[in-house]
């Protein structure tokens, strides 16, 4: 019951405990997520306020209230809504709290899941806040690592590809090194981890890092792909040469840990190989379906059912 | 320091915040609510020589003693600052700056895409993650900023 009531806004404000307490119920909800429905949430609305474009988390949020036997509301487009007429998004959070249990958001301003939780009255959970926070996205990787391996500590967790804009991976490698992961951080020139994330990362552990991809394949047991958008290069050869350098690929895996898993938060381009799908490393459509087991949990949780 | 007898008087009652760094005066004075309202006699001395920091700035305040609030916040943009409590000529208390653990209404936010910089119904609020040299967070976005970033960004 650590969680009743709380708001989920940034990765930081749950403690070790939490996060695994959100594990273990993660875990019972697991079969529930495949199909076996509950009541737990029966009665209950959940308000999903996606204003700028999701799919994975959306779907896996309202799959995760059905499931419970719980209701969604949400709107089609958010250029219908009042906020488009001049309404803040201070009203608009206060009206919809009045209407439902719980908040799931999505806005592009940074700190919006924040200012939802000043004035709602019910848990807001922060499903991605600009180029911010986007804590059960977080939280559904370590979920993949641990129900996988059974720990993160001490593990070698390598993250790949654009370390600079990618949102995921800045909370993911903080969270990390608070449960005291090696962190590997390869990434081509221009697109290193941010000073700012570095510093905090630096205050549990030292991470390695390099540009070179096969100089550490052999160390890890997880390996985690993010996209390298093509918009980030001014010149489109440019980018073709770093996205094959840094692709996944059959050849690469032969120099990795037979027990390795692969992971990427998807969308996917070219930077794993579709023939790496079907090779036991692959987990990164299991780690998709987690967000419904570990979302139900958040839900469950924070709703007080739990 | 004969020269500054010269250039500000002594004042009978009121707060002489001394050792601002040069140049940062005004900047004093908006952080203590100062402006064109203001009701009582203001002695201000910018770019004055110091043994100390080379030159300084210094605010004299007739009759008026600050707030423990206040004297934090002049923390913020001059760290090294003394407030002097002056009454009839004497100083009758001295206090040495330290920054408050959080700033609200103060300081905006220097990332345009925080929420605080929309037109939402709230203050730019800040946590100060470390005080030499200063160094504070966004509440919201979890920007932190630090020197000239947050001299520019007083409201």
């Amino acid at each position: 019951m650590m969680l009743k009531g709380k708001d989920i806004i940034s990765i930081k404000d749950l403690s070790e405990k939490e996060i695994f307490e959100i594990f273990e119920v993660a875990k019972e909800m697991v079969p529930i997520a495949k199909g076996r429905s509950l009541d737990l949430l029966k009665g209950k609305v959940l308000a999903t306020l996606f204003f700028e474009p999701s799919t994975r988390t959306r779907f896996s949020f309202e799959t995760a209230m059905y499931r419970l036997g719980g209701n969604v509301i949400s709107f089609a487009d958010p250029k219908l809504t009042s906020l488009s007429k001049g309404e803040t998004l201070a009203d608009t959070i206060r009206m919809v709290d009045s209407y439902s249990d719980v908040i799931v958001m999505r806005h592009s301003y940074e700190g919006a899941a924040r200012l939802a939780s000043k004035f709602a009255e019910h848990p807001v959970i922060n499903a991605g806040d600009g180029a911010g926070q986007h804590p059960t996205q977080t939280l559904l990787d370590l979920f993949t690592i641990w129900s996988h391996i059974g720990k993160i500590k001490d593990l070698n967790v390598g993250l790949i590809g654009d370390l600079k804009y990618g949102r995921t991976v800045h909370s993911l490698a903080i969270a990390l090194s608070n449960f005291g992961a090696n962190l590997y951080l390869v990434s081509p020139k221009g697109l290193e981890m941010p000073d700012h994330i570095l510093r905090e990362i630096r205050e549990k552990v030292k991470p390695k890092i390099t540009d070179d991809m096969n100089s550490i394949i052999g160390d890890l047991d997880v390996l985690y792909v993010t996209r390298i958008q093509k918009e980030r290069f001014p010149d489109i050869s440019e980018y073709l040469k770093i996205a094959g350098s840094y692709r996944v690929d059959l050849a690469l895996l032969e120099k990795a840990k037979k027990d390795m898993i692969i992971m990427h938060p998807l969308p996917r381009i070219d930077e794993i190989a579709p023939e790496v799908d079907y090779t036991p490393h692959a987990k990164y459509f299991e780690q998709a379906f987690n967000g419904v087991p570990v979302r139900m949990a958040i839900l469950s949780l924070v709703l007080g059912v739990r | 320091m004969p020269n500054m007898e010269l250039k500000i008087e002594k004042i009978r009652n009121g707060t002489v915040i001394d050792h601002i760094p040069s140049g940062m005066a005004l900047k004093v004075l908006k952080i203590l609510d100062i402006d064109e309202n203001v009701k009582t006699t203001l002695s201000i001395g910018i770019h004055v020589s110091s043994g100390k920091l080379g030159y300084k700035d210094i605010v004299k305040i007739e009759d008026r003693y600050l707030a423990s609030k206040e004297i934090a916040k002049i923390a913020l943009i001059a760290p090294n600052a003394t407030v002097n409590k002056i009454k009839d000529y004497e100083v009758i208390e001295k206090y040495t700056v330290t920054p408050p653990s959080e700033i609200i209404g103060i300081v905006k936010c220097s990332n345009p895409a925080c929420v605080t910089n929309a037109k939402e119904p709230i203050s730019p609020e800040f946590y100060v993650i470390s005080t030499n040299p200063i160094r504070i967070k966004c509440k919201y976005c979890e920007r932190e900023m630090e020197g000239k970033d947050i001299i520019q960004n007083i409201i």
